[in-house]
């Protein structure tokens, strides 16, 4: 190399320095920086624009009869029209949820991750469930008609033809088990070894180990799930028309109260569904509020779940 | 050192962060044999003062080793050399490190440039999960190298030079991930061969190798050597007995302020000093074995 | 009984499987074959053409990966290579607040302003139109993308970054030319479950796309149209009993069994891809 020759050096000291201090404008770099803010941002302004926007349209009525449209029944007005039943199905639907498929989901995450060898069958679950979680949710709507309507009409609801809150719930339960599975698996095998050694080492058996080590441990990792999974319950509407979601006028009182849960039902993305198909500024307006109101239980479920996640991840 | 007395070193610090653009340059003699000239170098992570005291030079054409326990802060002081703490965001230095007369941490100094001159080899061999030649191809691209023979001329003297041409003449396109594990570390030397570099820092690069492997390596630094100068950060003090020229010798001390400890140079010798008469009580009580 | 709990999830498959299948068998037993390739999808008048539903969940798709694959990608990269945590911390559940937004939301959304706002503004397109669906159902893939394209990047080892700008590469050509080739068996993933879930996407299009009544064959993505989803989602809605035309009841079925297996095929391949990038790192 040139470098051995003194002579050289001089010359060689001075390129060097304008070799390393050279002042290369990394345009490819900014513009490169640039497009990716500019996905984000779009992103973002979608997020805020849809927001803004449903508040927006459904401003009018939600200042002018808020306490009516959470009151008053279905209706072909949209003046008088209101979203009682509706979020009385919605209300059960997410009851069905946290009492099917979260036990459900829960123990199947422990046996797949704490008792179950690994081997075919458990690789075998593991694909199931990853596939079931990409299954379009009206396809499990044809699984509810079919099972929950039909099969079972006996014990959903004879005299609503099985079209009952009974089997929109058990639909939605599941249709979200898959999430809660995953999410709970992934949080017990978060769970650091150490835990279930020390739990061991003191003799306890493997229940007494998951029941006062492992199950405490990934808690939070196990409850954002379900508060993921309620949230996407909430929303779904695919499903419910198919197990026959009233859409147009419910018959049953306008009281939070059940009367039977074999009765016919209608729940909040439905009605929303409903009303968007409608004509006219009114019924826009009507259906924007009750976007608004169930955003407001979407989104402040989604975020309690992530803000609960980013929480308990920083403590680890 | 005494925590009143750090205010002190830290005045005479700041010439790195105010100097003038374009840097001076030093004498003639000095810009050949004398590649890096470090003084009073501090690195800190946060308010974390991470290793101290750094004053030692490398010479052209020779093996400089880094020893010393771990934790020690000789692998923060080797990633300055190449500026590749850079990218740690909330790492700090202090002190001067000139590169052949230049102040390497100058506001005028372009770290991706330097980078192109002052190479790395890491711990852990990290081949690019491409094929051979498009592992030696990388660097050169970079450097707007497009022609396919200059690019073909580039591949082959690389893997020559670092012994691993033989091997893998047949399979250049096959995946570098199926070497094994000396190989791959050969192949990375190789890739850093590839942008014609002036020095090589090597990063403890046969911790992750067996025997016989770690001795190719060493055969080839001792190659390699009579064109680069060559730094490299090891574990293993035979090592640095069997392959360096210089020494140094860091150690860590409990920080005035707080538990943390913090590295210092203890000892910069020509090698054969370090490990038979040393200056230093603690590194002697370091090479024969009695603490790290 | 923890074991019961994990093989439900293999029963509910069986019984997806056994309810699609009964009457799928009946429809493509005694289905006249001429009757599904015919003018339109019109199950209620005995028209059963398979290939308008297809195309218009193939349009949709196309319009919806069009708009989520940059955003989302720009975004992943963005998140994964470029932003700070502190930055990461805010724009993350950014991205996963919109994947909370429900479907329905976003069908609304589409009918009453990506329709009139955007679409008609700049074409003449019909109030009810795929391009609108089709740009809405993007947005519900944005963060599907996102998450799993930087799940993908951020599984490259750091080492492939050092050694990369250990050689002098600047940060784009490390991103460009080092990560996402590290990272591609990921991407390719995003892409398919993107696929998947733009086409199992059913209240966007039920709301925003019209031809509830049924469909012409087109290929228009200024009018309406109609996919496979929406096509069981528009028979069974607003009746108590689906009515029609013979078999009708069964058409139903058998589109959702053509829709499972689709999404299944890309599921199982996408999760091999995913594996792959496990595999490696």
């Amino acid at each position: 190399m040139a470098l051995s020759q003194p002579r050289q050096a001089a010359s060689l000291a001075a390129d060097l320095v304008s070799d390393i201090t050279r002042n290369e404008r990394d345009l490819s770099g900014k513009a490169f920086r640039i497009a990716l803010l500019a996905g984000i941002i779009t992103a973002f302004v979608v997020l805020v624009v849809l927001i803004v926007d449903v508040i927006n349209v459904g401003s009018p009525v939600l200042s002018e009869r808020l306490g009516d449209l959470l009151s008053s029944t279905l209706g072909s007005k949209p003046e008088t029209s209101g979203l009682s039943q509706a979020l009385r199905g919605s209300f059960y639907i997410g009851v069905f949820v946290l009492l099917v498929a979260v036990p459900l989901g829960v123990s199947a995450a422990i046996f797949l991750e704490e008792y179950a060898r690994q081997g075919r069958l458990t690789r075998f679950i593991d694909i199931n469930i990853r596939n079931l979680a990409g299954v379009p949710s009206v396809v499990y709507g044809i699984l509810g008609l079919t099972v929950f309507v039909q099969a079972l009409r006996a014990f959903t609801g004879p005299d609503s033809n099985g079209r009952s809150v009974i089997s929109a719930g058990l639909t939605l339960s599941i249709l979200v088990l898959p999430i809660i599975i995953i999410t709970s698996a992934e949080a017990i095998r978060a769970v650091p070894n150490g835990i279930r050694e020390a739990g061991y080492g003191v003799g306890a058996t493997r229940w007494e180990v998951v029941k006062s080590h492992v199950l405490p441990y990934a808690a939070p990792g196990i409850l954002t799930g379900t508060v993921l999974a309620l949230a996407r319950a909430l929303g779904e509407a695919a499903p419910l028309i198919l197990v026959g979601a009233t859409t147009g006028f419910l018959t049953s009182g306008s009281s939070y109260l059940p009367s039977s849960l074999q009765e016919r039902f209608t729940a909040l993305p439905i009605v929303i569904s409903t009303w968007s198909g409608r004509p006219g500024e009114d019924w826009r307006a009507s259906t924007a509020a009750a976007i608004v109101i169930m955003l407001a239980v979407v989104l402040v479920a989604n975020a309690g779940a992530i803000l609960l996640r980013n929480h308990y991840e920083k403590k680890r | 050192m005494t925590s009143d007395q750090l205010p002190e070193l830290a005045k005479g610090s700041f010439r790195m962060h105010t100097s003038a653009s374009p840097p001076e340059v030093s004498t003639v003699s000095n810009a050949t044999d004398e590649v890096f000239k470090v003084a009073d170098l501090k690195v800190f992570y946060g308010q974390f003062l991470a290793v101290r005291d750094v004053n030692l030079t490398v010479q052209a054409r020779e093996i400089t080793a880094f020893i010393g326990p771990s934790g020690c802060g000789k692998t923060t002081v080797l990633r300055c050399f190449n500026r590749m703490n850079d990218l740690i965001e909330i790492a700090r230095v202090e002190g001067s490190l000139n590169y052949r007369g230049i102040d390497l941490y100058g506001p005028a100094v372009n770290a991706t440039e330097v980078r192109r001159r002052i190479g790395m080899v890491f711990q852990k061999p990290n081949p690019f999960p491409k094929s051979i030649y498009e592992n030696l191809a990388f660097g050169p691209r970079l450097n707007g190298v497009k022609k396919k023979n200059d690019l073909d001329d580039i591949v082959e003297s690389s893997l020559k030079r670092a012994a691993l041409w033989d091997e893998v003449k047949d399979r250049l396109k096959s995946s570098a991930m199926g070497l094994s594990g000396g190989q791959q570390q050969r192949l990375c030397i190789a890739r850093c061969v590839a942008v014609k570099p002036d020095v090589i820092l090597m990063d403890e690069p046969c911790s992750a190798l067996d025997p016989i492997a770690t001795a190719r390596i060493e055969d080839l630094m001792q190659e390699l050597k009579q064109d680069y100068a060559i730094v490299i950060v090891t574990h293993n003090m035979q090592q640095a007995a069997r392959v360096s020229d210089r020494t140094a010798f860091f150690t860590t001390e409990v920080n005035p302020e707080g538990d943390r400890r913090t590295g210092v140079l203890v000892e910069y010798n020509p090698t054969e000093k370090v490990f038979s008469k040393p200056d230093d009580t603690r590194t002697e009580q370091y090479v024969t074995g009695r603490f790290g | 009984m923890f074991f019961a709990a994990a093989m439900t999830s293999v029963i509910i498959s069986a019984l997806i499987v056994w309810s699609l299948a009964r009457e799928t068998w009946t429809f493509v037993t005694q289905v006249e074959v001429a009757a599904l390739w015919t003018d339109g999808w019109f199950p209620r008048r005995g028209m059963y053409d398979v290939k308008t539903i297809v195309v218009g969940s193939a349009l949709i798709t196309g319009i919806a990966l069009a708009v989520a694959i940059p955003i989302g990608l720009a975004a992943a990269i963005f998140l994964a290579e470029y932003a700070r945590p502190r930055v990461r911390r805010v724009l993350k559940p950014v991205l996963e607040i919109l994947a909370g937004i429900p479907s329905v939301v976003l069908g609304f959304f589409a009918l009453t302003f990506i329709s009139p706002q955007i679409v008609q503004r700049f074409t003449d397109a019909s109030q009810f139109n795929m391009l609108a669906a089709g740009m809405a159902v993007g947005v519900l893939t944005i963060p599907l993308i996102a998450s799993v394209s930087e799940d993908a990047m951020r599984s490259v080892p750091d080492s492939l970054r050092e050694a990369s700008y250990g050689l002098g590469a600047r940060k784009v050509q490390t991103t460009l030319r080092v990560v996402i080739p590290a990272a591609v068996s990921g991407l390719v993933a995003a892409l398919i479950i993107a696929v998947s879930r733009a086409i199992g996407e059913t209240m966007v299009v039920f709301v925003a796309a019209g031809a509830t009544g049924g469909s012409l064959y087109s290929t228009n993505i200024l009018g309406p149209g109609q996919t496979m989803t929406a096509a069981i989602a528009s028979q069974a809605a607003g009746t108590d009993q689906v009515v029609g035309e013979g078999l009708t009841f069964q058409s139903l079925f058998f589109v959702a069994m053509l829709l499972f297996v689709i999404t299944m095929f890309l599921n199982l391949v996408a999760d091999r891809f995913v594996r792959r990038v496990r595999q490696s790192y």
